[in-house]
Parts: C-alpha cells; structure tokens; sequence
C-alpha cells in the first residue's frame, strides 16, 4: 500500500512537470468547456449542464489515452525493468497510474464545473454526489482500459493506432459529441454496448436531470466491472520487458474486459431498451424503439 | 568455509532457436568480486539475470543467499542490488527523488545522503535524470543498487559505452565497494575490467564457462608464454609461423600474426631468419606479456571483441 502511494506521488510530480500533459489534461478540456459554453450558452443557460455533462466525459475518457501510451513508453525506455529488480509488484505499478492519473483529472473537473456555474451561469448543480460518484468511476474505468491497450500492443505507434480507434467509437458513439436521440435506432442498439455510453448517460442523469445514483445501477455496475475486470487482466498479462511481445491469449484476455458491457448490451437491448441511454429529458427518444413506459422512478415531466 | 552465496549449476536457457547457455556453472563466495567475461552473446546476460530472477532457465540450478531466484520474488530482491546493462528512469525525475523513492521499496536502507557523496551525486540531486551525462546516470545506477544495503550486487557490463575517462571513474567506485568487502558479480567483456577489479573471473563463450580462477591462475595458463604481434610487409602461408624456435601458438587475427612463444630472442632470431629467406619484410612488431585476452584467444582462437 505504501508502495502504491509512494508510486502515485512520484508519478504526479512527474506528469506535473510535462508540458504536454497539462496541455492535454487540464488546458484542452477547460478551453473545450469556455469554447463551447460561450458559444452556445450565452443565449440560453439550461443547456449548459448537456454541454458540461459532455465535457466531463471527454476529460474523465481521456485518461485511457495518457495511460496507455505511459505504461507503453516505459516499457520500451527499460523504465519498467528498473523497477523488476525491486520489490515492486506490477499491481503496485499498475494501481498508481490509475491513482494518480484520477487526483490529476479531479481538479480539471472541479474547475469545470465551477466555470460552468460561475461564469456561465449554469442553473442547478445536478446531483453532486452523482457527479463525483460518475467522475471517479469513470476516471477509473477508462484508466484501466488504457492499462489493457498497453497490455496488447508492443510499440507506442501500434498503441497509438488503437488508442485512435478506441477514441473515435468513445467520442461518437457514446452520446459525448453527437447526442443519442440523434443516432438512428440501429446506431442506438450499437451504443449500447460502448462504455462511453454508460459514463455519458450517466453523467447527463445526474447532471441534468438530478437522478440519484441508485437509479444509475447499469451504469455504475458495468464500469465498476469493467475497471475491476482490467485491472486484473492488465496485471496478469503485465510485461516488463521491452522486447517481450504480447501472447496471443493476450488479445482474447484483453477483449474480456468489455464482457460487462456485451452482456448489458444484450440485456438492454432485448429487456430494457436503452432505459439506461436515456435521461429523463430525453426520454421520447428513446422509448421509440422498445418502450416500456412507467418503468423509470428517475422520470421527470416534459 | 561459508557456503557460496551464490550457486550455479549447469544452467541452460534457448530462445527460441538460438542457445543461450548450456550448461553453465560457478560459484561466488561471499565478499569477492567475480567477474563473467566474455564476448557479446556468450550468455552472460543471461546468466546474469536468471540470478537476478528476471529470467527464468530451462534448466539447472540457482541459488542467491540461499533462495532460488525465480520462487523467492520480493525476498531475493530485498537482498540483491543491481544495475542493468542500460537502466533507464524517467527523464523528469531528480536525483534525490528517484533514490527516495526507491530506497522506500525495502525495509532495510541505507542512508542516502552518504550515498549521494560517495557517488559523487551531491551537487545533482536536484537536477533531472535526462540531464545527466553517461557516466553521472551511471553512478546513479550504482547507488541505485546500494539504496537497501544487499548482501549482493549484479553489475551487468558496468562500463559498457562509457568513455575510457569514466570507465575509470566507475573503476574507483567498483574499487571502493571491494574494499568493503561487497560481493560483486559483474559482467563484462573489457579485458581491463576484469583484470582490474575481478578476485575471480569465468571466461564464458557460447554459452558454455570455458576456464575460471583467478586472473593470475588464468594468465599462467597461456603457459609462460609471451605474446609477440608480427605484421608483416605480404602475408605468409598458414602455419609457416608456428614452426618458428620457441613458438607454441600462431594465429592471423586482422591481418597481423600474434604468436605465443616461450623463449622470446631464439623466436624473433629465427623469424628474421625465415623472413629473409622467404624475401619478406617486417613492419611491425609487438611484444607483450600474456593478458586474459590472450588466455581466451588460446582458448577459443578468437578476439573477445570479434
């Protein structure tokens, strides 16, 4: 444990002293938030927290971007075989890039939301509890996702190519750029098995609609799942090496990570119908395609 | 006698179709300096690291202070120290930061203030590891290894790509800790290191440790000979040297004849001798005393650095 923290401080003190992360992680997303609130929020403030919901999810996303290519480059610099020959453990390693990279991102996200209220005027906060609850675990899955694209790919060009692949499903088709309602119903179904769709929709219920947490039960279940399921497998198939290539079963471990969400997927799709896609305000959207009207405690009225 | 610290017995390793080891064994006692010298690719990496238990063999027998490296884990890397053949931290991180750091891994640590005067660090323990030279990074790594007081240390190839300037540099510290009395297992293919430093040294080639003892007892072995480099104005045929007087040994290695000869005056009378005969001349000639290297060209009839 001690291990651990003494990792996750050094490893902020590091990330603080790069340029490029504070331009990526902290610069980007608040320039992102100002840039599009000033620019559709001036005339009407009630859609700032659907503004705010998405930025949060691309900040709280982009973790598994930075972590990746991190645990990568250290791998290939012979950074990580230093740290073989002392007592560290790869669930120590592993575990303080998760932690780290989250009390790096929470400041990012508390200046947002002050902006968001303060200087754009955002209206209500949402159910705060909700947003923290979202923020970390989010934080946290899409962390641990970065770890499994490390623990499948050999090269940091190789990481980047899937990293961008990943990036473009999370960005469009998980409601952040492009919202749901305007997806056709087969890119709906689609969305349902895409995690960033749990952490947007999520984060819109509780921002905008004020849901409580236990309403987000998918949600909160599928990305606590999926973070815990990479985790485990990122560290069992952890390599020090820089020569050491990914096994196969490497690649087939890896792609269990998303089960959680296979399985919510189909069972949304064949019981529910996208109830967890839709917060309250959007709620016509999605009972098109399978309603199952009076079955959602958290539904506000038009 | 104390029994070894470390043990080695017929160690093999293959990857994939290449041999790295078969079959390789030694002993280091506790607070002596043992050196594995041999070329590039004999499997001293290799060796080197199934003992540090980054690797593990396909077969044989290892034992470091009396755990076997690839089951004991964290307690075997609570004893050992080592430094890589290229350790690598990131660029961002301080002197001070990166030994705090580590040194908080073990239980038992030593004091890194003297560490850092002892290496000579005091004045770079603010600045960052990507602004050190080669030889500053070096002597990180060193007192990197030391940071937990291990009973004993790995050194692989600990001057390799360093200048001669800080290749000596390195001698003085690797000097000072075999005062100490530390147990040290290095590897290296510089002739000089291991003369230097090594109270026992194991000639490794091919896999396989193909003398050991100490320098002295491995020199002798090159049979009261000394070595006499001849170049010559056109080549001669093979073996038109070695029935020179006195010549046990010639070999051609990068277009000069090195020979061993035991009575030096009767070998260079007799090759004049034969040079005028044969309507040849001299251009250069060399005599030396007999060095490891020579011990392993007589052994493998090959350069260490080929």
């Amino acid at each position: 444990m001690r291990t651990t923290w003494t990792l996750t401080m050094n490893r902020m003190r590091l990330a603080l002293r790069t340029p490029v992360f504070i331009f990526f992680s902290v610069g980007m997303p608040l320039a992102l938030l100002i840039g599009i609130c000033a620019f559709f929020g001036r005339a009407n403030a009630d859609v700032i927290p659907r503004v705010l919901a998405s930025v949060l999810a691309l900040t709280v996303m982009g973790s598994f971007w930075g972590l990746s290519m991190q645990l990568v480059t250290y791998r290939e610099m012979g950074i990580l075989r230093r740290f073989r020959l002392s007592p560290v453990g790869a669930g120590a390693l592993l575990a303080s890039s998760i932690l780290s990279n989250y009390f790096l991102t929470l400041p990012t996200v508390i200046i947002q939301f002050l902006i968001a209220r303060w200087v754009f005027h955002m209206p209500a906060t949402g159910n705060l509890l909700g947003v923290f609850v979202m923020v970390t675990l989010g934080t946290v899955t899409f962390a641990s996702l970065g770890l499994i694209v490390a623990s499948v790919t050999n090269t940091a060009q190789e990481t980047q190519m899937i990293n961008q692949a990943l990036w473009f499903v999370f960005l469009f088709l998980g409601g952040a750029t492009i919202p749901l309602s305007a997806f056709p119903a087969w890119l709906k179904r689609v969305a349902l098995y895409v995690p960033a769709t749990y952490l947007m929709t999520g984060l819109v219920r509780v921002l905008v609609s004020s849901e409580s947490i236990f309403h987000l039960g998918p949600n909160i279940l599928s990305l606590a799942g999926s973070a815990a399921v990479a985790f485990v497998i990122s560290q069992q198939l952890f390599r020090w090496d820089p020569g050491s290539k990914a096994p196969r079963r490497a690649k087939l471990w890896a792609a269990s990570t998303i089960l959680p969400f296979l399985l919510l997927g189909m069972w949304e799709t064949y019981h529910g119908g996208l109830r967890s896609l839709a917060p309250s305000s959007q709620r016509p959207a999605a009972t098109q395609i399978s309603p199952r009207p009076g079955t959602d405690p958290g539904a506000a009225p038009q | 006698m104390a029994a070894p610290i470390i043990q080695v017995e017929n160690l093999t390793k293959k990857y994939e179709d290449v041999i790295a080891l078969r079959g390789v064994s030694f002993e280091v006692n506790e607070g002596e300096v043992f050196g594995l010298l041999g070329p590039n690719g004999a499997g001293k990496t290799s060796t080197i690291e199934i003992l540090e238990g980054l690797r593990s063999p396909d077969g044989g027998r290892a034992v470091v202070c009396g755990l076997d490296p690839q089951r004991s884990g964290r307690r075997l890397k609570e004893v050992i120290g080592a430094t890589l053949q290229a350790t690598a931290l990131p660029d961002k991180i301080r002197v001070g930061e990166a030994l705090t750091m580590f040194a908080s891994f073990y239980p038992r640590r030593r004091n890194l203030a003297d560490l850092l005067r002892r290496f000579g660090l005091e004045e770079k323990r603010n600045a960052f590891y990507g602004q050190l030279s080669g030889g500053q990074k070096q002597r990180l790594a060193l007192a990197l290894a030391l940071v937990n007081e291990p009973q004993v240390l790995f050194l692989d190839e600990p001057t390799a790509g360093l200048d001669p300037q800080v290749r000596r540099e390195i001698y003085d510290v690797i000097e000072e800790l075999k005062r100490e009395r530390k147990t040290i297992l290095l590897t290296t293919h510089y002739i000089e290191e291991a003369e230097r430093l090594c109270d026992r040294v194991a000639i490794v080639d091919q896999g396989l440790v193909i003398a050991q003892g100490t320098p002295r007892e491995l020199k002798q072995r090159a049979a009261g000979t000394t070595r006499i480099d001849v170049r010559l104005a056109r080549p001669e045929p093979d073996g038109a040297l070695a029935h020179l007087e006195g010549v046990a040994d010639a070999r051609e290695l990068d277009g000069a004849w090195v020979l061993h000869s035991s009575r030096v005056p009767a070998t260079i009378v007799s090759l004049v001798k034969y040079l005028e005969g044969a309507g040849n001349e001299l251009s250069g000639l060399e005599i030396s005393a007999p060095s490891l290297e020579d011990v392993f060209l007589e052994l493998t009839g090959r350069k260490l650095r080929d």
